[in-house]
Order: C-alpha cells, then sequence, then structure tokens
C-alpha cells in the first residue's frame, strides 16, 4: 500500500510538480513587482527557474522503479521522469525561441511566461497520471493555459478567433472525458488506473466500451486526429508564432503519456476494441493530413497538417498494442517534438517587427538571403519527411516494425503510401528555399547568435541522431518496458 | 587493408564538407581539394584490384562494427565481384564529373562540388554496404545531393524534373524499406546474408519481390516506370547527367541482383516473365522512341532505358535458360553480360552526356537542329563523338560489344524469340546513335555559331581520351573484368535457381 504518513522521501519524486507550483508563484510575484518596467527580466528568471528545476528533478526526483504516491494518484517511474526533463528542455527551447518575437510585437509580457509554466505544471501532472482524477486535473490545466495563451496577442483580431474555436471544441472534448470517465468509474468503481486496468477485460461489456469511445475522442481531439483536427489548423496558423512553437511542441509529450496511461495501461483489457478505434483516426490522419497539407501556402498551416498526419504516425504506434509498439510511439513522439521544434524556431527568426513571414512564398530564396537557417531547415524539411540520414526515418522505421511485428500489413502500405504524398510538400519548402530566386521585397534576415546557435544545435541533433540512433532507440525501449 | 572501405565512402563525403566549409570565396582551392580526394579515391580503389580473390564469391575486405544494437543492424562494409567493379567505376566517373565543372559551373560552385563529392561517398557506400538498413541508408540518402543538382543547377524545367524524380525514387524504395524491415522481423538482424538465408513462402517472395522491384525498377528505369529519366536528365547540369546515367541507374540493376534474385528466387523464377517482357519492351519501343529525339540529351537519356533493359533482361535469363536447356551450365551468361552492360553503360553514357555538355558549353543547346558539320571546326571532338556513338550501338571491339553480346547469346539459348527482339538493338542502336553523330558532326556546317566553334581544350581532351581508353580497354580484353566477377555470378546462379520455400 502507499503511504499514509507524508514524509520526504514520499513526495521526493514529485519534486518537478512541488517545485515548479512555487517557482509559478516566484515568476508571478517578480513580475507583478519588476515585470511592466523591465520585461527583460522575466524572461531570464523563467530561464533560470527552468534549469534548477531540471536540476532538482536530476538530482531528487530520479526514481529507478514503479512508484504510486498520493494514495494512488500519482505515478513515478522512469517514464515520467524522462519525460519532464524533455518537458523542461523543450518549453526553455520555445522561450528562447520566442523572445525576440515578443520584443519586437511589443508583447513581451509576464502572462506569456507563467501561462507556459503552468501549461508545463499540466504536461508533468499528465504524464504521471494514475488516477481517472489526475489525468483530468492535467487535461484541464494544460487546456486552460494553452486556451489562453493562444489568445494571448491582445490586439490580433485572428488570434482571438482561434483561441474561442480552441476553447469552445476543447470545452466539448473536456466534457466528452468526463462522460467517458464516469461511465468507466461507474462499471469498475474505482478511479485508479491500476484497479481499472484489473477490472476491465477482454471481451468488454457495452459499458465500458460507450465508455471507452468518449474517451478515445478526446485523446484524438487533443492530439488533433482525423476526424477530430478541425481546431489544429486554424489555432497553428491564428496564434502568435511563438505560441504555435509551444502547443506543437511540448504538450505532445502529454498526449503521448495520455494515452499511455490511460488506454495503454488503464484500459489495457479494452485494447482490442480501442486499436481498432485509433487504427481509423490514424489512417483518416494519415490521409488527409497529408493531401490536404499539399495546397497550403502558409507555412505554418502546412506544419499543422504535418501534424495531423504524424499524429497518425503515433498512433499507429499504439494500434499494434505491444510494447514494441508503444516504444515506436514514444520515440516518434519525441523526434516529432524535436523536429517541429526547430522547424517552429526558422519561422521565428524568419518573422520581425510587424512581418510573420508565415507565407511560403516567404522561403524564396533564403538559400541566399541566410544559407544557415536554408540549410538548418532543409536538414529539418528531410528529416520529417523520413528521408535518411535523418532522424525522422528511424521514427517511420520504427512504426513500421511495429506494425510487421503484429501483422498489419495494410497498415503498413498505407502509412508508406501516405508519406510518399507527404514528401512533395516538404521538398516543396526545399524547393523554394533553394531552387528560386528571392522575390523583390523580400527583407533581409534578422541576425541574431545565441538564438541561431540553438537552432544549429538543434538541428544537428536532427543529423546525428540520425546517423547514431541507438542511444534514444535504446532509451525508449527502456523506459516502456 | 583493413578500414579501406570505410575510407574509400568517407573520405569524399569529408571532402565535399571540407569544399562547403572553404565556401565560395575559396572555390580555387575548394576546386584542387575536389579533384584530389577524387583522384585519391580512385587511387585507394587500386589495392582492392589488386588485392581481390577471385576464387571465391565471399564478401572480401570486411568490415563490421555495431551500428544499432537493437534492431542487430551493423555497419558493415564488403565486395564480392559485382559490386566491386561498380565501386571502381563510381570512383572513376566522378573525377571526370568534377575536371568537366572545372571552369563551367559558375553560380555556386562550392555547392556544387561538395554535392557530387558526398554523392560519391554515398555511392561507394551502396555498393558496399552489406548490412541491408546501412545500404538503405546509403541509397536515400544519395537522392538528397541529386536532388538539389537537378534544383540547383539545371535548366529553366529543373523544379518539375527533379521533384519527379525524388518522388518516383522515393516511392519505390519506402515500399523496399517496409520489405527489408518484414524480412527483419524474421530473420532477427539485417544482414543482407541472413536474408539470403531466410525461408520464405512463396506468398511472402511474391509481395517482397513486389516490393524491390518498386524500388529498383524505377531506378534502372524500366518501362513503364522511366518517364522520369528523360525529364532529369534534360534539365541536369552535365555532371548530374553523367553521374545519373552512369552510376545511378546501375543500383537499379545491382539491387535486382544483391537482392531481388537471392532473396525471392522462388517468386523471381514465377514473375521472370514479367521482368523479361518488359525489358524487351524497353529495348524495342524506346528504341523507336529514342530515334525520334530532338534533343541531344533525351535521345542519349531513352538509350540508357535500352541499354538498362539489356541489363534487366540478362538478368532474368537465368530462369528460361535452365528450363530451355535443362543444365545450370551456361545459366550465368545472361548475369555475366548484365554485369558488363552496366560498366560498359556506366563509360559510354557518361561519355556521351559530356560530349554533349562540350557543345552545350560553347552552343548553350542542346537541339540536333542548331547543329551540323562540327567535324569541320571540331575535328578531335567528332572523332571521340563518333568513337562513343560507335560504342553506344555496340560495335565489336568497344565496351558496347561485348555486354549486348553475351546477353543476345544468352537470349538465345533461352528463347529464339528473345533473342530476335533483342537484337532489333543493333539495328536501332545504330539508327539513333548514328544518325545523332550525322545530323551533329558530319555534313556541311549548319550555321555560322557552329563556324565559330573552337575545338577541344586540354582539359576535355583529357577527360574524352582517358574514357575512349576505357571503352576500348574493356571492348577489346574484358577477360579480367569477366574473372573477377565469375566466382560471384556462379554463387549467384546456385542462390537465383535454388528454391527458399520451406517445406
Amino acid at each position: 500500500m502507499t503511504d499514509t504518513i507524508m514524509t520526504w522521501s514520499s513526495v521526493q519524486p514529485a519534486i518537478a510538480e512541488i517545485y515548479l507550483v512555487v517557482a509559478i508563484c516566484v515568476v508571478l510575484l517578480i513580475g507583478v513587482f519588476a515585470g511592466e518596467k523591465r520585461p527583460a527580466l522575466i524572461s531570464t528568471v523563467t530561464m533560470i527557474a527552468l534549469a534548477v528545476g531540471a536540476a532538482l528533478t536530476v538530482a531528487y526526483g530520479h526514481v529507478t522503479h514503479h512508484r504510486v504516491l498520493f494514495d494512488g494518484m500519482y505515478v513515478a517511474d522512469e517514464l515520467s521522469y524522462v519525460l519532464k526533463l524533455v518537458g523542461f528542455m523543450v518549453v526553455a527551447v520555445v522561450l528562447l525561441y520566442s523572445r525576440a518575437y515578443l520584443e519586437n510585437r511589443n508583447i513581451l509580457h509576464i502572462e506569456y511566461y507563467v501561462l507556459t509554466l503552468t501549461a508545463l505544471l499540466g504536461i508533468f501532472v499528465l504524464v504521471s497520471a494514475n488516477s481517472l482524477l489526475t489525468v483530468y486535473i492535467g487535461v484541464e490545466l494544460l487546456a486552460l493555459s494553452v486556451y489562453a495563451l493562444a489568445a494571448f496577442d491582445r490586439d490580433s483580431g485572428i488570434a482571438a478567433e482561434s483561441a474561442i474555436k480552441y476553447f469552445v471544441l476543447g470545452a466539448i472534448a473536456s466534457g466528452a472525458l468526463l462522460y467517458g470517465m464516469s461511465l468507466i468509474y461507474g462499471l469498475t468503481g474505482t478511479l485508479d488506473l491500476e484497479q481499472i486496468a484489473v477490472k476491465v477485460h477482454s471481451p468488454s461489456n457495452l459499458g465500458v466500451i460507450l465508455g471507452l469511445v468518449f474517451i478515445v475522442v478526446t485523446v484524438a481531439f487533443k492530439l488533433g486526429a482525423v476526424p477530430f483536427h478541425m481546431w489544429l489548423p486554424d489555432v497553428y496558423q491564428g496564434s502568435p508564432t511563438c505560441v504555435t512553437t509551444f502547443i506543437g511542441t511540448a504538450p505532445k509529450i502529454a498526449y503521448f503519456g495520455l494515452t499511455l496511461r490511460l488506454l495503454a495501461h488503464g484500459l489495457g483489457g479494452a485494447s482490442a476494441e480501442w486499436t481498432q478505434m485509433l487504427s481509423v483516426l490514424a489512417i483518416l490522419s494519415l490521409v488527409e493530413g497529408n493531401t490536404v497539407a499539399l495546397v497550403q501556402t502558409n507555412i505554418k498551416r502546412l506544419l499543422a497538417y504535418s501534424t495531423i498526419s504524424n499524429v497518425g504516425f503515433i498512433l499507429l504506434g499504439f494500434v499494434a498494442g505491444t510494447p514494441s509498439g508503444y516504444t515506436a510511439a514514444l520515440y516518434y513522439t519525441l523526434i516529432y517534438v524535436l523536429v517541429v521544434l526547430g522547424s517552429f524556431g526558422v519561422v521565428l527568426l524568419l518573422s520581425r517587427a510587424g512581418y510573420e513571414a508565415d507565407k511560403l512564398d516567404d522561403f524564396k530564396g533564403l538559400s541566399q538571403r541566410d544559407p544557415l537557417l536554408a540549410f538548418a531547415m532543409m536538414l529539418l524539411m528531410f528529416s520529417t519527411a523520413g528521408v535518411p540520414p535523418f532522424v525522422g526515418a528511424w521514427a517511420k522505421l520504427r512504426i513500421f516494425q511495429a506494425l510487421w511485428e503484429t501483422q498489419h500489413f495494410w497498415l503498413v502500405v498505407i502509412a508508406a503510401a501516405t508519406s510518399v504524398i507527404g514528401l512533395f510538400y516538404y521538398l516543396r519548402v526545399i524547393w523554394f528555399m533553394y531552387f528560386d530566386q528571392p522575390t523583390g521585397d523580400a527583407p533581409a534576415v534578422v541576425r541574431s547568435t545565441g538564438v541561431r546557435l540553438v537552432l544549429v544545435a538543434n538541428a544537428a541533433a536532427v543529423f546525428l541522431l540520425g546517423v547514431l540512433p541507438s542511444g534514444l532507440l535504446e532509451l525508449c525501449s527502456r523506459l516502456i518496458h | 587493408m583493413h578500414g579501406l572501405l570505410s575510407l574509400l565512402v568517407w573520405l569524399p563525403v569529408g571532402a565535399g564538407i571540407l569544399v562547403l566549409l572553404l565556401g565560395e570565396r575559396n572555390i580555387v582551392a575548394g576546386r584542387w581539394v575536389a579533384l584530389a580526394a577524387t583522384i585519391l579515391t580512385l587511387i585507394l580503389t587500386l589495392p582492392l584490384i589488386a588485392g581481390f580473390d577471385t576464387t571465391t564469391a565471399n564478401f572480401q575486405f570486411l568490415e563490421s562494427v555495431p551500428w544499432v544494437p537493437r534492431f542487430h543492424a551493423n555497419y558493415s562494409l564488403g565486395l564480392d565481384g559485382i559490386s566491386l567493379p561498380l565501386v571502381v567505376l563510381t570512383a572513376f566517373i566522378t573525377i571526370f564529373v568534377v575536371i568537366a565543372g572545372w571552369s563551367v559551373i559558375e553560380k555556386r560552385a562550392a555547392q556544387y562540388y561538395a554535392a557530387f563529392l558526398i554523392m560519391e561517398g554515398l555511392m561507394i557506400g551502396v555498393f558496399s554496404a552489406t548490412d541491408a538498413l546501412l545500404f538503405y541508408f546509403f541509397w536515400e540518402a544519395m537522392l538528397i545531393p541529386m536532388f538539389l543538382i537537378i534544383g540547383i543547377w539545371g535548366g529553366p524545367r529543373r523544379v518539375y524534373a527533379t521533384l519527379k524524380f525524388f518522388l518516383y525514387t522515393f516511392l519505390g524504395s519506402v515500399f523496399m524499406l517496409a520489405a527489408l524491415i518484414y524480412m527483419y522481423v524474421k530473420a532477427g538482424d539485417y544482414s543482407i546474408a541472413s536474408f539470403q538465408r531466410l525461408p520464405l513462402t512463396l506468398v511472402e517472395q511474391r509481395c517482397i519481390f513486389v516490393a524491390f522491384l518498386a524500388a529498383f525498377a524505377v531506378k534502372v528505369p524500366m518501362w513503364p516506370v522511366h518517364t522520369w529519366l528523360p525529364d532529369a536528365h534534360v534539365e541536369a547540369p552535365t555532371g548530374g547527367s553523367v553521374i545519373l546515367a552512369a552510376i545511378m541507374l546501375k543500383m537499379g540493376g545491382y539491387g535486382f541482383l544483391r537482392f531481388s534474385l537471392p532473396i525471392a528466387p522462388d517468386a523471381s523464377r514465377e514473375l521472370d516473365m514479367l521482368l523479361i517482357s518488359l525489358s524487351l519492351i524497353a529495348v524495342v519501343y524506346i528504341g523507336f522512341v529514342a530515334i525520334v529525339q530532338q534533343d541531344m540529351k533525351k535521345l542519349i537519356a531513352y538509350s540508357s532505358i535500352t541499354h538498362m533493359g539489356f541489363v534487366t533482361l540478362g538478368s532474368f535469363l537465368v530462369y528460361d535458360i535452365v528450363r530451355a536447356t535443362g543444365s545450370v551450365q551456361g545459366a550465368g551468361m545472361g548475369l555475366d553480360g548484365a554485369m558488363v552492360q552496366m560498366v560498359s553503360h556506366g563509360l559510354v553514357s557518361g561519355a556521351l552526356f559530356l560530349c554533349v555538355g562540350v557543345l552545350y558549353d560553347r552552343m548553350h543547346t542542346r537541339q540536333i537542329s542548331d547543329y551540323g558539320g562540327v567535324i569541320n571546326t571540331m575535328p578531335i571532338f567528332a572523332a571521340f563523338m563518333v568513337l562513343f556513338g560507335l560504342a553506344n550501338t555496340g560495335v565489336p571491339g568497344t565496351s558496347g560489344f561485348v555486354g549486348e553480346w553475351l546477353v543476345i547469346m544468352a537470349a538465345f539459348k533461352a528463347s529464339f524469340w528473345y533473342s530476335l527482339l533483342a537484337a532489333t538493338t543493333l539495328v536501332l542502336s545504330a539508327i539513333y546513335s548514328l544518325w545523332l553523330v550525322k545530323r551533329v558532326i558530319y555534313g556541311p556546317i549548319g550555321n555560322d555559331r557552329v563556324a565559330a566553334l573552337q575545338d577541344l581544350n586540354g582539359r576535355e581532351f583529357l577527360i574524352l581520351a582517358t574514357l575512349a581508353i576505357a571503352v576500348l580497354l574493356v571492348g577489346i580484353w574484358p577477360a579480367p573484368l569477366l574473372k573477377i566477377m565469375q566466382p560471384t555470378i556462379h554463387h549467384l546462379v546456385d542462390q537465383a535457381i535454388a528454391t527458399k520455400i520451406p517445406l
């Protein structure tokens, strides 16, 4: 049984969350008293807070085996530990990329930093959730922070529009999640995912399947799988680019955690049912994401549809329904976050005061205006397309392998065929950058050394992990088993 | 000797990165680095030729380091009788590409040389990988520099051509990857040798064969998936065309020999008629298509397709020979022919594209009708062009003869009708090659611009003379080449006619 008396050792694995709550308060206070006069300060403080958080997590939050805390509400294992560290890192990079963007638009406010941190807290809660209640708290904490972030640029009509869309649809999804959870709770009599796992087994009764449907709908909505993807392109395009960068990266880790804890672990007994549902979602996402992306002229929208197709791939890992498949999905998610982070980083670096640079045409002749940026973007695009020797190829390979192991012949064929369709639009970005001349009024690219260095490191990681993939592959498979 | 193959792969890649880092400002140094690296690479292949044991079909110069232990994928390289000639060919041809671009490429020259150097390393990697995953990585990675070469330095429709090239090739390769992973799941590791040993049911073999066919038929290219090639050739810069024709097409043929035949022998036996028919269509129909071309590069591109038709024809004749003669004796003749044809076509088509490049650099047109009577102003060039034109038709004494003759003889053993259709190429290739030569080289001077042409400079002479010597050498004395291939081809025949269906 779990400890009933709180001691240091009984809460130690939750150090990341506890620290983050304190850090959020501190950042908020500093922001309130000093923020508006010295906006740059808050950015520095947040970066330090993230670094300290990561250090504390490494020092105290490491667990080698599965531990359940807070009366079964919370689970700490190596997976959650690693995902939290990744979360710290991703958010730090996002904030680094965003700063110049925010400054240029005079929207460098403390709210951006505070909301990003609360969203991060939501992510942490989700990846450590061991009860339906914790899952719901994590989902809402993350979602509410992100809604506010999407509307963060107060003066932008399109941002407000996308935020409203996101909020209304997200509220419906939350409702569906609660309803599904209530059904599962009613049938099993427990909120604890481990006990649910014991009580739900195949073949499931109709009530469980009904609850499952609502939960799967929510998972699909959060990930952006077709047909629950409608919000995604609009939000990606409408939000300030730095917010899009955040939405496109860190929450994906959380939703991977959500899918794993809720479906693969909690409702693992009903896997025969949900793998079928997910395979339909995956196929639709692959087809729609890749074909609709072909005609996009806005890079943010293009990356949104690319996200949808990549979500299809992540879901395929879960469709396999084996530890190997979950490993593949985890690996794919991490790689995807890494690559998308870089891609949006390039978009952010390209934009300047009063100019978004989010049209595909803005990339024309980039290789002559800024060879380094173009080269980094080329690596990232080839990687997303799954062309060796970049890391994206391993991610796809790993998914294919999981599907073969479970004899999903047609899913392999569909995934292979759609990824060729998808290749076209990634190549088109490279074509614009390398084969076209800059258009007459194409502005020069602003240079900011520090951020460029991070971007180069990001692109280099995509290449190095592609050539030497072993470490990360081993890590992912150790985390799942 | 250990590490020699790795050096062959990574030396050009490293040199390419160095040239890229030197940048456009130090292009003079960059050019010399590129030239030195390619020449050094060729010199490094000499110990391979000298040290190659021609009595065994085993892989030689083996290197193996664990690469991805979880997938049992190794970084393992090795050469046998069918990969050695292609590696040497790659190292040989790339030198001419560097020299051919010497004073011609002005736009982003450092990137140009870097792309070709990196590609050389990757191509050598394709031919020497003995691990399927490593092979796949080289195979796909190689598309990236070629994509950029056509897209950046190509002609007016370069974007269309290069996207078509990339998408076509990638489409085929994705299915090959799926097949490789499938076999990995069954075999437990990625080495090509264990795939070749893996028992597979007929249904599995069929699927795998079709997946490989998708990858290799596009690369060769076989009719009807050949349409990317004329587009790519016409738009590519001279160096790109040379590499495309001389080396990249060979990878399709190499794939059939390394993967399709030994891994799916029963499916190959069952589906050999399909391959033979497609090859014969390529030989006859594309031969006619080549005749009517107005653009020199397009004509050579179509002639490449017919010549590569001989490669696929020769590769898949083995079953019909066994069926017709009832013995394994001489079954490898078609495979011998296919291999010699690949080497020969590498030299001849490369040389022809370089000849077109020589003319194009002076006149900036590839239309045949813009030329005429070039011999009057460029006699030395004309001599070379005539020689390569003849080699393209397969005149005895040139390298083109040996491969075609072997394949036609093998076809005759298999079936009279195959040989009849295959032999039409002797007429068709004579028509398109010689008519091309006649219209461009001979006759009265066509126009003022032809009248003002300068003959070859030293650089161009050096390139064409070296290639001419190579073409004649392989044509007159092919025995060393055949000797290198012999044990491997024997082994391949054994693998191809054995059955892998588990009882």
